[in-house]
């Protein structure tokens, strides 16, 4: 009995549970998911949300994208074995393709929601909705500068199931419409954000006026020179912008810019604070992490912070190798190409000279004296044979060359070998290379010098460098400006805004507006932003990609000759090797020379197509909206 | 044990039954195969720089299968039986493919069993009679160049001719070990061209090269090439 009065009481109280609705027995809130009202709700809810949409952000170089993506086109030799970038012929044209619109969705997403959320004071709303804006139009840019026009969406799509998306379908924009879109979205932003020097990582005005001016430029620039490559064009104007639409996107660009140079967004600057060595004060300018947010020149970047879960290894990966924390680096080693791009500080352009017109060596006492004399941006970017480079000299010699002209060398970093007329072992190769054909040692005779982190345990795995991604900074508006100026026919703004740039760098004499030309404008860009993402776009916009990547070998002279000139070619890198002379007695005893050499697995000679200036749009992006037209030329 | 083993040949022999069926198309078979040609001459090319399209009629997704001429203007391809388009892109190779409103036209082919097809096409140019030799420590080449699209809107000027040499048969801009360049407003007599080019120390030594002269058109990406010349040193 008692058992069967336990079943009843428990059959009861099953009941009285089983009692509640269904639909709100399966109504249970999620404690893993919060709604966008509740995010919506709070400011560092939205902020959070929104450190994910800055995060997505792409680059076609960046840390986060590894030391490859600084090591292209010939401006730098990679130390590994087997690596594209040398061997390969030219790029798919699939290469550097972006179709993001599911960043795209997320950032319409943000805007909507946040616009309509009544919870956020207005000011921090209007902040919000603008960053989630210059974000969106930064992308855009980034999609345009690859791709062309794209399907411009800017609010966020909703399918209805059923079965007919033609609706979503969406054409390709014209090419300038996106730029349009860039320009209008940074008018209409560049007000309700912060005027704030000191923020760096979250959109300010300064960051919305240097991304306008950047979009205006390079609309302009496709404008003007695109009749240079008619068949880089589409009917539709997907690809290509009138050529008359050139001097309107210049004097935006200008205006853009100036606005930034005024002080409206704030009081940027060049970074000076090293005066007593031009090369440190230039190095110093990215990696001076002692006060970030006080750095003048940065306006826009993305941070790391060491302890916090977000570092980057760049340094590890290319510091000088011997010595250092993790005993690796020496991938990205600077080529010959661009060392010799640095000018002398009378403003002329000269290879370096290491053989008299008689063929041949000149003899040095130093190494340095080779490149005494130079833009000091030199020794700010790349790590010269014997000069400082992180914490400690580098020590880069390929061999002893004796009086009858042959080489005593090794075949590993300090390597020992013997000498005729010492006794015992001297080291025969320098520490930190260079070898031919061995990973991590200086191939080209050079190490990377711009964003190699000195700081202690930045070249380690563990630890890692916290120097930021630099987007965007004061030195790029002021070549912008003077790229602007002089192709609005202003070539004395031109020269003033250029001859900042330069002054800050070392020269003392300033360019004037008669010596400004094109070929000036690109060499300008190229020594001051190295390894910054600009070398591809610059070249994309000015239509010279295909000329200076003609896919034909590089000869020395090719190397030597017309260097300053905007559209020479640069298909293969070189390198400088650096020898000592053993000649115990004679003259040049102990000094040194210099060789010429092409890495020997530089074997490829790099190729772009016409099809190459905009990337392939995948067939099953064309196949699912028969609307995207094909790219041209491809 | 002896039951599981009956049971483990049972169930084989099902699955090798059922396996019989046969679950696969055929590999397609029809072979299309050609040359693209100007008045029966091959039109020589570098190697796989000049792509062209064939699409099947209903069959999937919309896009091409891709194919890339060889250096001697040859294509082939396997094909299933079935009724296809022919296209080379806009800007693509180193002749008119003819167009209306900035697309290229078509050419329908039929495909029922093996096939061969020449393409005509209308070359910028030709290059014609090439005489390339030995000469001296060098490759010495002459030739004519006639030019075969003469009407104001879409004739072209020369903007180089190039001499190339290599070690293997691949012989282009990109595949050679040296070459020779000659600009096109240096060209005083199109019958009578000569370039030649110092043959490098080839390692390992061979006492071979190949040749072929390009022609670059300006505005036009893609060289046109004289057929290849094997050179005994």
């Amino acid at each position: 009995m008692k058992k069967i009065f336990a079943i009843t009481i428990l059959s009861v109280f099953l009941g009285l549970a089983g009692c509640k609705k269904d639909s709100e027995f399966l109504n249970v809130q999620a404690f893993g998911i919060l709604s966008a009202d509740q995010v919506f709700s709070d400011n560092n809810q939205v902020i959070s949300y929104l450190g994910d949409l800055y995060n997505r952000q792409v680059d076609i170089t960046a840390f986060k994208y590894g030391w490859e993506s600084f090591a292209d086109f010939s401006e730098a030799v990679p130390a590994t074995t087997g690596s594209a970038l040398v061997n390969r012929n030219g790029w798919d044209f699939s290469t550097w393709g972006l179709w993001d619109y599911g960043y795209v969705r997320d950032l319409n997403l943000f805007i909507e929601r946040a616009g309509e959320a009544k919870t956020l004071a207005e000011g921090d709303r209007n902040r919000f909705v603008s960053e989630a804006r210059f974000l969106r139009a930064n992308h855009y840019f980034e999609l345009v500068k690859r791709m062309g026009g794209v399907p411009l969406i800017t609010k966020s799509l909703l399918y209805d199931f059923s079965g007919d998306p033609t609706y979503l379908q969406q054409p390709r924009a014209k090419e300038s419409e996106i730029y349009d879109f860039i320009i209008s979205e940074a008018e209409a932003i560049k007000g309700l954000l912060p005027s704030d020097i000191r923020e760096k990582s979250r959109a300010t005005r300064g960051a919305v006026l240097a991304m306008e001016a950047r979009a205006a430029l390079y609309a302009a620039s496709i404008a003007k020179y695109g009749v240079n490559t008619p068949s880089v064009s589409l009917p539709g104007g997907e690809i290509g912008i009138p050529a008359s639409m050139a001097a309107g996107y210049y004097a935006k660009a200008l205006k853009a810019a100036e606005e930034v140079i005024t002080g409206t967004a704030g009081r940027y600057a060049l970074y000076t604070k090293f005066q007593s060595d031009l090369g440190q004060n230039f190095a110093n300018l990215f990696i001076d992490n002692t006060d970030k947010a006080g750095n003048p020149e940065t306006i826009f970047f993305e941070d790391y912070k060491i302890r916090s879960g977000k570092t980057h290894g760049f340094t590890t990966n290319n510091q000088p190798r011997f010595g250092a924390e993790e005993e690796e680096g020496g991938r990205l080693n600077p080529s010959l190409n661009l060392v010799q791009e640095y000018e002398l500080l009378d403003n002329t352009f000269a290879p370096l000279p290491i053989q008299d017109a008689g063929g041949n060596p000149i003899y040095y006492n130093s190494p340095l004296e080779l490149f005494a004399n130079r833009d000091p941006r030199l020794s700010g970017t790349v790590m010269l044979p014997s000069a400082f480079g992180r914490n400690r000299n580098t020590d880069i010699f390929a061999g002893y060359q004796l009086a009858d002209g042959s080489v005593i060398t090794g075949a590993e970093r300090g390597a020992l070998g013997t000498l005729p007329g010492i006794s015992g072992q001297v080291q025969v190769v320098g520490l930190d290379g260079p070898l031919n054909s061995r990973d991590f040692v200086a191939q080209s005779g050079f190490y990377l010098r711009k964003f190699i982190d000195p700081a202690p345990g930045g070249g380690s795995r563990g630890t890692g460098s916290e120097v930021p991604w630099v987007r965007y900074r004061y030195a790029e508006v002021l070549l912008n400006a003077a790229e602007a100026a002089f192709e609005l026919g202003q070539p004395g703004v031109a020269a003033g805004y250029m001859s900042q740039v330069r002054a800050r760098a070392g020269f003392t004499v300033p360019l004037t507006g008669g010596q400004i030309t094109f070929d000036r404008v690109v060499h300008e860009r190229r020594v001051e932003l190295a390894f910054e993402g600009h070398y591809l776009y610059d070249r994309k916009r000015w239509r010279i990609a295909h000329v200076v990547m003609d896919g034909t070998s590089m000869s020395v002279t090719d190397l030597l000759n017309n260097i300053g000139v905007a559209n020479r070619k640069n298909t293969q890198p070189f390198g400088l090797w650096p020898y000592k002379i053993h000649d115990p007695g004679g003259a040049n005893h102990n000094k040194w020379i210099f060789k010429i050499v092409k890495p020997s697995i530089v074997t490829g000679s790099n190729r772009f197509q016409l099809g190459n200036y905009y990337s392939f749009i995948d067939d099953n992006i064309r196949a699912n909206n028969p609307k995207i037209s094909r790219q041209p030329n491809q | 044990m002896k039951i599981n083993h009956f049971y483990i040949i049972a169930v084989m022999l099902c699955v090798s039954l059922i396996s019989c069926k046969k679950d696969n198309y055929d590999p397609p078979k029809s072979k299309l195969s050609g040359r693209f040609v100007y008045k029966g001459e091959a039109i020589n090319v570098e190697h796989d720089r000049v792509p062209f399209d064939i699409f099947e009629y209903g069959f999937g997704k919309v896009g091409a299968i891709v194919g890339n001429l060889t250096q001697d203007g040859m294509f082939s391809h396997l094909l299933f039986d079935g009724d296809y388009k022919f296209v080379v892109r806009p800007n693509q190779g180193p002749f008119l493919w003819p167009q209306t409103s900035g697309k290229a036209d078509s050419i329908s082919i039929t495909v029922r069993g093996d096939q061969t097809l020449d393409i005509n096409v209308m070359p910028y140019y030709m290059i014609r009679t090439p005489q390339i030799a030995k000469g001296g420590t060098g490759v010495t080449a002459s030739f004519k160049v006639e030019k075969i699209i003469t009407d104001a809107v879409n004739g072209k000027n020369i903007e180089k001719a190039f001499l190339y040499i290599n070690k293997t048969q691949f012989v282009s801009g990109t595949n050679n070990i040296a070459n020779t360049e000659m600009a096109g407003s240096a060209i005083t007599d199109p019958n009578n061209i000569t370039l030649s080019v110092a043959v490098p120390k080839i390692s390992p030594t061979q006492n071979y090269v190949f040749a072929r002269i390009g022609l670059k058109v300006a505005g036009v990406e893609d060289l046109i090439f004289s057929p290849l010349t094997k050179i005994q040193l």
